[in-house]
């Protein structure tokens, strides 16, 4: 790596550099590198381990524009890898083309070939953005469940309004059943998030957001806020669980049996911010509780932190 | 008196702070020993404090940012750190009420007090030199700015010590960041040295983007302009359009704090949704701000180095005014996930695709300009090859999260984060590095060591590859940001891969520190005599390193792009003489305003957050004062008489180019 200084005309003097780089060896190895652990760590769980129709589509355009771009990308990488290697100083084979500035055949295809891409992948996202639009319903024969979420600070509060019962920091549901959600928030804005479901969505106060998601195998998913909130964000995790249809049945009934009354006041009590401790179930729930938390104005109820 | 400002403000319990605090405050006492014992002030209040040249402000810009530099990433340390601990039922060292100030302190330094200084400062040194004048257009002014965004500095770190900082995230979202939820003074820490420093960037923008548009050589019209004053002239406009609306966002949020207002309060009708609109309509054209003068450097080492010129010129200016101009259709991706409709997520998705249309066409020039070439594998290259490897990656997630429903499953996760280092990284900064590596012998006279600046490149080369990929991997697993501790175990291996990456950029920062300790030692050897060290095509290269304060004996005469080079050129062949005779110049002369415009902002800020308000009337009274001493000042110039500047060039050797 030494530089050596020759004066190769007065008062023109340039660097040449004895030795170029070993850049492309190094970076490929990294790049192999992490893309196997890549391949290897993710497929365990996350968004590329979806159990649902909406995950599932988001992945197959995740995989899809992917490709796409990697069919520029790594051409582009190795050209500037090779271009700057073979065209080094001391290489006396390349030519040296020091007026080289201009080629009316080579912009025309370095603005289309972008273009090309973008063409694709905006097409991608035009049918992508409707079709997995999170208020859109899924196109399922079977009727939706329709559950109200409610994100405190920093708990989250599930309501089944047909079924009249509540469960806090978890949610059970049927397998194979369209969900379909109504959120809101008491105090500040969360995230609703269950990365091996889908799509997320913002919660707010005094807005109500909308979500269609559908669990099509059992199992415990993790979910998230994914929203800084505050102190408590770090906790404000719940478990979605997906059960066959009969143990939904019964879990709804010894919820039923189980547990207290949501009520105005009830409610009171759990809007205090606290962190995320355990699971909870309501027996009842007091008619028309998420629209009354979501349109009401949240200057008489929303607690303050203070201090 | 003090309004709410007691003892009790002060984090004694903490022990974190209180040993970053003292060993800060140990050190800044040394250096003022230091100063006062060598009778170092009246040179530093006369060449530094006061200068208003304009290579002078440059360099102090840069020095400002690679001191929050270090305080930005001791943060980053902090974060990393904490994560590869607090796995499982662990919870690390660092609390929630510390941890989010430490994150959010991070972003605020890292955008408002790292990249902007860098970017500006290199504009600031660059801009008049590259366009063959003396000065820029308000050299006061310049000062000014300069010294607000010290200000909006010293105020951010005095919360460290005094108060608490916000913990709301670098972008203060409401609810969370109102009174009800943020009740402390940590929100108005971030508010006040934001708007600070925030008006001394508008300032700045306003004073470049003026110098661009009417302050040429003659005979450089737009199409002769050099690409990097391109970048600058779209960076500057992007300031001078975006950062109006970022200030009356944050007023908006000060009156609500300070004042009852219900902008984006809960209740009574506020609307938080609209400050996310608003501070992402500031917040997308800050992206461009910070990443196309960085653009603009990576044409110009890869030209310059290539021993060619761009490849495409036109294409690139062309391809730098769309990004410029579509860089405020794009705002709403940031928030696909709050629920707008199908057809405007898909509107803003697509926009922010068409952006990578542009981008691509800069990264092919770039290729084609090295196709050719004769390529001098100097610090500059490498920082550039890298930089051009590296950002394709972080422009193929990018094009990822703009299509909604993937976006929808990346959205806030470590994938985001993973994202927009990749380009801040791999853009900003590698283009920054090159930036200074580039123009360092032109500010100093002496070039650094090269053996040390390739060690500090591949320290954050392959730095910036090990704390980042395993993000990535990290939020496609589902970890989201901003997180203190998590429960998946799996997630723990990947943090620490990332806490190595993070200690090998470490390394990095502090081989730059012994880059310039050792290429200061050996000055003598790497002493630049001709001003043209890098065989270089633009007009910067023609005046001496350092240049004189009025840069340009004679103004040059520019008849085309890569104005130098052509002079170099043509004095092989027509052995044109060298005029000689000069001409009286003038210089503006010292002004201290901006320095005690600072004080007295440093002064308002603090009385602000801490509600004293005799001292916030002190401050603004101080201000207005200091404002209309220089409103009625006559003597701005000193004049440099004309034999002054022929023995100036006697001395150079009568290496003035032939004009």
């Amino acid at each position: 790596m030494k530089t050596v200084m020759h004066a190769a005309s007065p008062g023109r003097m340039f660097l040449a550099v004895a030795r170029a780089p070993s850049a492309s060896a190094t970076w490929l190895r990294v790049m192999t590198m992490t893309c196997a652990a890549l391949m290897t760590a993710s497929c365990g769980e996350g968004v590329l381990d979806p159990h649902g129709p909406v995950g599932k589509a988001e992945r197959v355009i995740l995989y899809d524009s992917t490709a796409i771009m990697l069919a520029v990308i790594i051409p582009v990488i190795v050209l500037t890898l090779v271009f700057a290697w073979w065209f080094r100083a001391r290489n006396k084979q390349a030519r040296y083309r020091p007026d080289f500035e201009y080629s009316g055949r080579i912009e025309m295809i370095i603005w289309s070939i972008p273009a090309l891409v973008i063409l694709f992948l905006g097409g991608i996202a035009w049918t992508g953005s409707h079709d997995l639009d999170p208020p859109a319903p899924l196109k399922e024969s079977t009727a939706p469940l329709d559950i109200e979420v409610i994100s405190l600070d920093w708990r989250w509060l599930f309501i089944y309004p047909h079924e009249g019962i509540a469960s806090l920091n978890r949610v059970v549901v049927p397998v194979g059943v369209p969900l379909r959600f109504r959120l809101t928030s008491t105090t500040v804005m969360n995230s609703f998030f269950v990365p091996q479901l889908g799509t997320q969505i913002y919660t707010m106060p005094n807005m109500v957001t909308r979500l269609n998601l559908e669990a099509d195998q059992p199992g415990t998913f993790e979910g998230l806020s994914a929203q800084f909130s505050g102190d408590g964000f770090s906790d404000m995790r719940f478990d979605l669980v997906s059960t066959n249809a009969e143990a939904f049945k019964d879990w709804i009934n010894t919820a039923k049996t189980q547990g207290g009354v949501l009520d105005a006041s009830t409610f009171e009590e759990l809007n205090r911010p606290a962190k995320a401790d355990g699971a909870q179930t309501y027996a009842q729930v007091s008619e028309g509780l998420f629209d009354k938390i979501s349109l009401r104005s949240m200057a008489a109820v929303s607690p303050q932190r203070g201090q | 008196m003090l309004g709410r400002l007691s003892w009790a403000a002060i984090p004694f319990d903490v022990p974190v702070v209180m040993i970053a605090a003292g060993s800060v405050g140990f050190l800044i006492f040394c250096a003022l020993a230091l100063v006062t014992i060598k009778g170092w002030w009246p040179y530093l209040w006369r060449e530094w404090i006061t200068s208003v040249d304009h290579k002078r402000i440059g360099v102090m810009y840069i020095l400002l940012a690679l001191l929050m530099l270090v305080r930005g990433f001791s943060d980053a340390m902090l974060m990393r750190s904490q994560l590869a601990l607090a796995a499982g039922h662990a919870q690390g060292y660092l609390p929630p009420e510390h941890y989010d100030q430490i994150f959010s302190a991070h972003g605020t330094i890292m955008i408002f007090f790292v990249a902007m200084p860098f970017v500006v400062g290199l504009m600031n040194f660059v801009l008049p030199l590259q366009l063959g004048v003396r000065d820029v257009a308000f050299p006061v002014l310049n000062s000014v700015s300069f010294w607000l965004t010290a200000a909006g500095v010293l105020l951010v770190n005095v919360s460290l010590v005094v108060g608490e900082f916000a913990r709301t995230g670098w972008l203060a979202y409401p609810p969370l960041s109102e009174v009800a939820y943020s009740p402390g003074v940590g929100v108005d820490y971030y508010l006040w040295s934001l708007q600070i420093s925030g008006l001394g960037t508008l300032l700045s923008g306003i004073n470049l983007l003026t110098t661009i548009l009417k302050l040429r050589a003659p005979g450089m019209g737009y199409r002769r302009m050099p690409i990097f004053c391109w970048t600058a002239l779209a960076s500057n406009l992007l300031i001078v359009a975006s950062f109006p609306i970022l200030t009356a966002t944050f007023a908006m949020l000060l009156l609500d704090r300070y004042c009852g207002f219900h902008f984006f309060t809960n209740d009574l009708g506020g609307n938080p949704m609209m400050y996310i609109n608003l501070i992402w309509c500031w917040g997308h054209p800050e992206v461009y701000i910070l990443i196309l003068p960085a653009f603009g450097v990576f044409s110009e080492v890869v030209a310059t180095f290539s021993g060619k010129p761009l490849f495409g010129r036109r294409s690139m200016v062309m391809a730098t005014m769309v990004i410029c101009v579509l860089s405020f259709l794009v705002w709403l991706h940031h928030f696909f996930t709050m629920g707008a409709g199908a057809n405007v997520n898909a509107f803003f998705g697509i926009m922010t695709m068409i952006i990578a249309v542009p981008t691509g066409v800069k990264v092919f020039n770039w290729l084609f300009t090295l196709y050719g070439g004769h390529i001098r594998f100097t610090v500059p290259v490498y920082w550039a090859i890298g930089f051009m490897v590296t950002f394709v990656i972080g422009g193929m997630t990018g094009v990822l999260m703009a299509i909604p429903p993937a976006d929808f499953v990346l959205h806030n996760s470590l994938f985001l984060i993973a994202h927009f280092h990749n380009v801040a990284i791999g853009g900003v900064v590698f283009g920054v590095m090159a930036g200074i590596t580039y123009w360092f012998p032109k500010a100093f006279g002496f070039t650094l060591n090269e053996r040390l600046g390739k060690s500090v490149f591949w320290c954050w080369f392959l730095g910036f590859y090990l704390a980042f990929m395993p993000l990535y991997v990290l939020g496609l697993m589902g970890a989201t940001r901003r997180m203190q501790h998590y429960s998946n175990m799996q997630w723990q291996p990947l943090m620490l891969v990332a806490l190595a990456g993070a200690l090998l950029i470490l390394l990095g920062i502090a081989l730059t520190v012994v880059q310039f300790a050792v290429s200061i030692r050996q000055r003598e050897q790497n002493r630049d005599v001709t001003g043209d060290p890098w065989n270089g095509r633009t007009l910067e290269w023609s005046t001496p390193s350092p240049p004189p304060a009025w840069n340009f004996s004679h103004l040059p005469r520019v008849d085309r792009p890569d104005a130098f080079w052509a002079m170099k050129q043509q004095r092989g062949t027509s052995q044109s003489a060298v005029k000689r005779t000069y001409e009286t110049i003038q210089v503006p002369r010292n002004n201290p305003t901006g320095f005690y415009l600072a004080f007295f902002a440093v002064l308002l800020g603090f009385s602000l957050i801490w509600h004293i308000g005799w001292g916030a009337g002190l401050g603004l009274l101080g201000a207005i004062v200091v404002c209309l001493k220089q409103a009625w000042r006559t003597d701005g110039e000193i004049e440099v008489p004309a034999e002054k500047v022929a023995a100036f060039e006697r001395v150079r050797g009568g290496q003035e180019s032939a004009v």
